[in-house]
């Protein structure tokens, strides 16, 4: 039986793919169970990615349903090396909805695509009665060419690399909770929804040696760099006190008792990257808006392997787990 | 620096570790074996993994995790009666978020709500109670579980649905003291705790003088304290001082919050609306008037009568330990279940299942604990 949990982007979720999908799909361009896929298409490098966007409250501080649908498929092509080109998106249209809503959403999506620069060129729109859907569900497919000479992996990952984030974590899960009935906190936080195929350009193009990248969206900054552990098999080793993350997003996910390493981004990088490059790559990426407060954050280590390790803020030392079961509301 | 920054200092927290690091080695000499400190309340335990405590401090220091969280001592047969009710046509069941996964006799809540039962998660009783307000055709049942913390919000949120006539608003009450549970886990023939580490947020309302008894009637070292690293170091040097100088006491380390008679206008509230009850606690067993029912005069927002449920019927996983684990007579991971049948993900036992359980804590946190 399907629980909210298998929506909620950790291990659950993990299984629910590999013992539904990947079993029945079964090929190898879906076997890597990245953000995107690479196909051939004549002498061409295509990535191809898909994302189906369920946000409740559809308008929150910082973004909507619709800029999140758009830069949520431009940033997984993004983050796997590919020059987005174009997108196609599909509507689940809940019976009773006002067409006033809708239209806001197209115009944010209208914005934000004509932003990037990736035109939406195909669509489709499905009703179901009342109760069937809550309010509009969207799915947008995005395809992007191989940016020259970029070749992005798990397997090139090596000890010593260094880990960087490219901004404070868990702004866009903390607005959305916050937005949502019943939290009567006031607050700035507003969502970190935002494209950022220009700030990966700039790593991809400033010349060192990336390896890497992930964005840190549903399950957090915790589970990404969980995947990534276990993907190369080695270990990844954080230092609490170099994370960026907002005074105030910190103090009500603490009251709320969730913990902001499980909580979402739309609008981060997570970046591997050689050592020597490390520092160099930050500089550049703090010169760019986007990327103000990137931060290195920790290093790759070889054992224990598969395993996150964070030494915390007060200098104790503990792993980081996968996010299992714990329910997160629909952010995303 | 913030008020909050001093309690996570690294330069503290490292000058009291090393403090501790002196003292464990002579305290369990003295002894002839390692000191046994139970942390009671469940959201130290996860400060203690949090933070990675562990790892700065002694072998020759055990801590134990104890009965105080309010999920897993919840009895099996109250998630049954929770699921009977929201499986009614026309009522709402209103609950922490943490209660929705806990495993009753066949099926949890979670499971209930996929096959169509109406439960919705809140975060405080007062929104069950608006829950209620907004919609007079359905009835509303909160599952009141907690200590003494949530008791009094409990009350006052009764109180109000009393001040708006709400007759459409109910409580299934399982809430259970904190004093009673201490002198169950002490009375215990091979018990072996020498401190006490007492929790923070039930002692802001029962004050710190609740504790008194404990030292003269079982000569165990005890200290209130808060839930930052600071706070948590500085009670254990507080329990190690007592051990060292062999004269146990109730220390407070919290002073910013708990005062030795508590909260009286909390206190007031909960006594007006609740009385002492027997209470059933999971894993353990019954013990007298060590939770709370409500009085005869709030019987009308009772879901304990309005919804009968046979009880008797629960059935407790045999394999589960968590009964064990609660009174630090096991480990998390000496329990057969643990990590393989029993995980987060699937949990079979509810220190698995809560936030603030031991077992959840140890098999999230813990396998760096003593690197």
């Amino acid at each position: 039986m399907i629980t909210l949990g298998h929506g909620a982007g950790g291990r659950l979720s993990r299984e629910l793919i590999e013992q539904v999908f990947v079993s029945a799909f079964g090929n190898p361009a879906l076997a890597a169970l990245d953000d995107g896929a690479w196909v051939k298409a004549s002498d061409q490098d295509l990535c191809i990615t898909t994302d189906a966007f369920v946000v409740k409250p559809l308008f929150f501080p910082g973004g909507d349903i619709g800029t999140l649908a758009v830069c949520g498929t431009v940033n997984d092509l993004a983050v796997m090396g590919a020059r987005p080109i174009a997108l196609s998106c599909s509507f689940v249209l809940e019976e009773g909805l006002k067409l006033s809503i809708l239209k806001r959403i197209a115009a944010s999506m209208a914005s934000a695509s004509k932003s990037v620069g990736v035109p939406i060129v195909a669509g489709d729109t499905k009703v179901v009665e009342k109760g069937a859907a809550d309010g509009v569900f969207i799915t947008t497919t995005g395809i992007g060419l191989r940016i020259a000479d970029v070749n992005l992996g798990l397997e090139r990952i090596a000890p010593g690399d260094k880990v960087i984030i490219t901004g404070t974590i868990a702004d866009h899960g903390t607005a959305v909770l916050l937005a949502r009935e019943g939290f009567q906190i006031s607050s700035q936080i507003a969502s970190d929804c935002a494209p950022i195929h220009g700030l990966v350009a700039t790593a991809l193009t400033s010349g060192a040696g990336v390896r890497f990248m992930r964005d840190p969206t549903r399950g957090g900054l915790a589970t990404v760099l969980n995947e990534v552990a276990s993907g190369c098999r080695m270990c990844i080793s954080i230092e609490e006190a170099k994370l960026p993350i907002r005074t105030d997003v910190s103090a009500a996910l603490e009251l709320l008792g969730l913990d902001p390493f499980y909580v979402a981004s739309e609008g981060r990088c997570v970046i591997i990257v050689a050592a020597s490059d490390a520092d160099r790559l930050v500089a550049t990426l703090r010169q760019d808006d986007q990327g103000r407060q990137s931060a290195v954050i920790g290093r790759v280590e070889k054992s224990p392997a598969g395993m996150v390790s964070l030494e915390s803020s007060v200098g104790g030392r503990r792993i980081l787990p996968m996010l299992s079961a714990d329910q997160l509301p629909r952010i995303c | 620096m913030s008020i909050a920054a001093q309690f996570r200092s690294k330069g503290l927290v490292s000058q009291l570790a090393a403090k501790i690091r002196e003292m464990a080695p002579r305290v369990a000499a003295r002894l002839g074996r390692t000191v046994s400190i139970m942390e009671v309340c469940g959201t130290h335990t996860v400060a203690i993994y949090r933070y990675g405590l562990k790892h700065l401090l002694p072998k020759e220091l055990r801590l134990i995790s104890g009965p105080g969280c309010p999920i897993c001592v919840t009895e099996t047969s109250f998630i049954d009666h929770s699921i009977k009710i929201a499986m009614t046509k026309g009522v709402t069941v209103a609950t922490f978020g943490d209660m929705v996964n806990v495993p009753g006799s066949v099926e949890s809540l979670a499971d209930a709500r996929a096959k169509g039962a109406a439960i919705k998660v809140v975060i405080s009783p007062l929104d069950a109670l608006k829950l209620a307000a907004s919609d007079s055709s359905r009835r509303v049942v909160f599952l009141a579980v907690g200590f003494e913390t949530t008791a009094p919000s409990v009350a006052a949120t009764v109180l109000e649905a009393r001040t708006q006539r709400l007759d459409n608003f109910h409580i299934l009450c399982a809430h259970k003291l904190v004093p009673p549970i201490l002198d169950a886990l002490l009375q215990q023939p091979d018990v072996e705790i020498d401190g006490l580490i007492l929790p923070g947020h039930v002692s802001t309302i029962i004050g710190s003088n609740a504790y008194s008894q404990l030292p003269e009637r079982y000569g165990v070292c005890c200290a209130v304290t808060g839930f930052e690293p600071v706070d948590v170091l500085a009670a254990m040097l507080m329990l190690l001082d007592q051990l060292v100088s062999n004269k146990p006491t109730v220390a407070n380390e919290y002073t910013r919050a708990v005062r030795p008679d508590g909260n009286a206008q909390a206190l007031r509230l909960m006594r007006q609306v609740f009385q002492p009850a027997d209470a059933n606690w999971r894993g353990i067993g019954p013990l007298d008037k060590s939770g709370l029912a409500l009085r005869e005069e709030f019987a009308e927002f009772d879901a304990e009568h309005r919804f009968a449920f046979d009880r008797s019927e629960a059935r407790d996983d045999p394999n589960c330990r968590c009964g064990d684990v609660l009174l630090g007579r096991i480990e998390p991971e000496q329990c057969p279940l643990f990590g393989a049948a029993c995980t987060p993900e699937y949990p079979r036992g509810p220190c698995m299942v809560s936030s603030e359980g031991s077992c959840s804590a140890c098999f999230k946190y813990g396998r760096f604990a003593a690197g």
